[in-house]
C-alpha cells in the first residue's frame, strides 16, 4: 500500500469530506447574504464578504425576537464546561471509591449506577423537572446543569481505567504515606490524565448540543443557550431573517470545534493509548 | 531483644489459610531471605509486615512496638516492589522525593537525601527523567532509590529482580548485597531464586504452604536440609532421592538393589526395615568403573561442568553433575560416596540425624 496512491479510496475520503463540509459552507455563505434572498431561495455558495458585518450584528443584538448572541454563547459555554467538569468530578470520585475502597453495597452501588444508563435525561424528564420545580430551581443556572451532571458512562469508563492502573502504584503510595486524597490528587489524576481530557471533549460537546432540557426548564431569555436560541429565531412573529439564524449557527460550531481541536492531541491519546 | 519479631503470625483469605503461624526474630541489620514456591505464602508474609494486609492472628513486633495493626506509613517499612511501581508521570527525583515530601521534610533536606541515594545508586544523571525513559535495571535502582531516602527502620522486597534479564540480575544482586551491608537496614527479601537466596541471605526461611519447614543460615540449609522439600527446592539441579531401608542394626541403608550405604556419621533410630528416602546432591555422584549402571537420557553441558540426565537401575529418575569430561557412552556405573547421603524418613519426608 505504501507509496502507491489508492485512487478509489481517495475518491471515497473525498466525497465523504465534501457530504459533511457543503451544508456547513452553504451556512457559511448564507450567513453573509441578504435575508430576503435567502428567503427566496436564491442561496449561492460563493460568500458576499460584504455581508460579514452579520456576524457583529448578531453578537451585539441577536435577531428579533432574542437577546443577542454573545450571551446565548456564554450561557452554552457556562453550561458545557459545568456539565463536563462536573461530570469529571462526580463520576471520578464514585470510580474511585468502587475501585480503590472496601465497603458494604459496593457493588449494589455499582450496579445502580450501571442501571442509570438505561434512563437518559429524556426519559425522566417529567420526574426530573418535578423535582427541579420542587427546589425552585426552574428557571435558574443549576437548574439547567445540574440534572444532567450524574452520568454513568463517565463512571464506567474511569472505573475501567481504575482497575487498568497496578496495584502496587497504589501500595507504593501507601507505603510512601499518601492518604486517600493525596494518592487521588498525586497519583491517580494525573495517571488517567489523558483518560480525562477525551472524556471532557465528549462531554463539552454533550452539553453545548443539549436541546430539550433547557427548553424545558429555562423560559427565561436571560437563560437562552445557543441552540434554544437559533430554534427561537426561527418563525417567531416577525420574518425570519436566515442571515442571522445562519450566522447564529456558525458561531455557535465554533466553541465546539476549537475545544475538539486544542484537545485533540490528548483526545486521541487517550481513546488509544494503552494503559502504562 | 530482637528488632524484628513476628509472633504466631496468621492470615487467612476468607475460610483459606495461607499462613499458619510464623514466628521469626530478627537481629537489627540482619538479612533474611524468604524463599519457597509460589503460592508459599512468602509475598502475603511480606505484606503483612509491611501493612499491606492485615493479620489474622499474631503479632509484629518492630524495634520493641507492636505494629500488626498500624497504617503502612506509620511503621517506618520501605519495600520494593517487583514491577518497581513507579509513579508514572513523575521524573526520577519526584518518584523518590515524594515519600519525603509527605512527611514534610524540608526542601534542602530533601534535595540532599535524594542525591546521596541518587550518587549511591548511580542516577545522578538521570534524576529528570521520567520511568518510561528508563532501562529495566535503571528503574530497578529507582525504586531501591525510593527505599533508601526514606531511611527506613526495614527495607522488604518483594522479588525486584524477577523482572530483569539474567545479566542484570546477577549484577543487581550483588549491588543489593553491598548497598544492605553498607547501610546496614534490616532487610527481608522474598524470592522463588534459590540462588538469590543462597547468596543475599545472613539466612534462609525456607516456607512451605505456610509454614516454615526451615530457618537457618544458607549453608546450613543446603548441607542440612530439614526435609525432602528444602533438599529438594535448594540446590540445583536438585537432590536425587532413592527410596530403601534401615538395615544393619540402623547403621546402613540398602537400596531397592541390594546396594547397602553404610553411615558414615552414625545409627539412626528405628527399626531394622524402616522405609527411608535417601538424597544425593547430583554433585556428589561419582563415576566410577564399578558400582550403579547409571543409563544417560540427555546431557547439559554448562561450560564450566555437564549435567547428565537419566535413570539408575534401568528405573530411578537421576541426575548427575561433572565438573569435568563427559562420558562418551550412554550407559555408565557411578557409586554414590556415603559420606554425602541425606537421610530422610520416607513418610514424613523429615531429616533424621544420627
Amino acid at each position: 500500500m505504501k507509496g502507491r496512491i489508492d485512487w478509489p479510496a481517495h475518491v471515497v475520503l473525498g466525497f465523504g469530506v465534501l457530504l459533511f463540509l457543503l451544508p456547513i459552507w452553504l451556512v457559511l455563505a448564507g450567513s453573509t447574504l441578504q435575508p430576503d434572498e435567502v428567503a427566496r431561495g436564491e442561496l449561492s455558495l460563493i460568500p458576499r464578504l460584504s455581508g460579514l458585518d452579520v456576524y457583529a450584528r448578531v453578537l451585539i443584538e441577536g435577531s428579533p425576537g432574542t437577546g443577542p448572541v454573545w450571551r446565548m454563547l456564554l450561557v452554552s459555554f457556562c453550561m458545557a464546561m459545568s456539565i463536563a467538569i462536573g461530570k469529571l468530578a462526580i463520576s471520578i470520585l464514585s470510580a474511585y471509591a468502587i475501585v480503590f475502597f472496601r465497603f458494604p453495597f459496593r457493588m449494589a452501588a455499582f450496579w445502580v449506577i450501571f442501571i442509570t444508563l438505561m434512563l437518559p435525561v429524556e426519559v425522566r424528564i417529567i420526574p426530573t423537572f418535578t423535582v427541579m420545580s420542587d427546589m425552585s430551581l426552574i428557571n435558574t443556572f443549576p437548574g439547567l446543569t445540574v440534572p444532567l451532571i450524574a452520568s454513568a458512562t463517565a463512571t464506567l469508563l474511569f472505573r475501567q481505567t481504575f482497575l487498568a492502573i497496578p496495584d502496587e502504584l497504589f501500595e507504593a503510595a501507601r507505603m510512601d504515606g499518601a492518604g486517600p486524597w493525596r494518592f487521588l490528587r498525586d497519583i491517580l489524576i494525573p495517571v488517567s490524565a489523558t483518560n480525562i481530557a477525551a472524556l471532557f471533549v465528549i462531554q463539552f460537546v454533550y452539553g453545548w448540543n443539549q436541546y430539550l432540557w433547557p427548553l424545558l426548564v429555562a423560559t427565561d431569555p436571560k437563560l437562552d443557550t445557543i441552540v434554544i436560541g437559533i430554534v427561537k429565531m426561527i418563525g417567531g412573529e416577525t420574518q425570519t431573517e436566515w442571515n442571522r439564524v445562519m450566522a447564529t449557527a456558525v458561531l455557535a460550531l465554533l466553541p465546539p470545534i476549537s475545544v475538539v481541536v486544542l484537545m485533540q492531541k490528548w483526545f486521541v491519546k487517550g481513546l488509544t493509548e494503552s494503559n502504562k | 531483644m530482637p528488632f524484628l519479631v513476628l509472633e504466631n503470625l496468621h492470615k487467612n483469605f476468607g475460610s483459606v489459610p495461607v499462613l499458619h503461624g510464623i514466628d521469626l526474630a530478627m537481629e537489627a541489620g540482619e538479612m533474611l531471605v524468604i524463599v519457597g514456591a509460589s503460592g508459599c505464602g512468602k509475598s502475603t508474609l511480606l505484606r503483612l509486615i509491611a501493612g499491606l494486609e492485615v493479620p489474622s492472628g499474631g503479632r509484629i513486633l518492630l524495634d520493641g512496638h507492636d505494629v500488626a495493626r498500624l497504617d503502612p506509613a506509620e511503621r517506618d517499612i520501605a519495600m520494593v516492589f517487583q514491577n518497581y511501581a513507579l509513579y508514572p508521570h513523575m521524573t526520577v527525583f519526584d518518584n523518590m522525593a515524594y515519600g519525603l515530601r509527605i512527611r514534610g521534610l524540608s526542601r534542602p533536606e530533601i534535595q540532599t537525601r535524594v542525591d546521596d541515594a541518587a550518587s549511591l545508586l548511580g542516577l545522578s544523571s538521570l534524576l529528570q527523567r521520567k520511568p518510561r525513559q528508563l532501562s529495566g535495571g535503571q528503574r530497578q535502582r529507582v525504586a531501591m532509590g525510593r527505599a533508601i531516602v526514606r531511611n527506613p527502620k526495614l527495607f522488604l522486597f518483594d522479588e525486584p529482580l524477577s523482572n530483569l534479564d539474567a545479566k542484570l540480575r546477577v549484577q543487581m544482586r550483588a549491588e543489593i548485597r553491598r548497598l544492605q551491608r553498607r547501610m546496614g537496614v534490616t532487610s527481608l527479601y522474598v524470592t522463588h531464586d534459590q540462588v538469590e537466596a543462597m547468596t543475599l541471605g545472613d539466612r534462609l526461611l525456607v516456607l512451605h504452604q505456610g509454614r516454615t519447614v526451615q530457618l537457618a543460615t544458607p549453608m546450613e540449609v543446603f548441607e542440612h536440609p530439614a526435609n525432602t522439600y528444602v533438599a529438594g527446592f535448594i540446590g540445583a539441579p536438585a537432590m536425587n532421592f532413592l527410596p530403601g531401608v534401615l538395615s544393619h542394626q540402623g547403621t546402613a541403608v540398602t537400596l531397592g538393589n541390594g546396594l547397602v550405604l553404610p553411615f558414615a556419621d552414625g545409627r539412626r533410630a528405628g527399626d531394622d526395615g524402616r522405609a527411608l528416602s535417601i538424597g544425593i546432591r547430583p554433585e556428589h555422584v561419582v563415576l566410577s568403573p564399578e558400582g550403579l549402571p547409571f543409563q544417560i537420557d540427555l546431557v547439559e553441558p554448562l561450560g564450566s561442568e555437564t549435567v547428565l540426565i537419566g535413570r539408575l537401575n534401568g528405573s530411578e529418575p537421576f541426575s548427575v553433575k561433572l565438573t569435568s569430561g563427559t562420558p562418551a557412552q550412554e550407559d555408565v556405573l557411578v557409586t554414590i560416596p556415603p559420606a554425602q547421603i541425606h537421610i530422610f524418613d520416607n513418610e514424613s519426608g523429615l531429616r533424621l540425624d544420627p
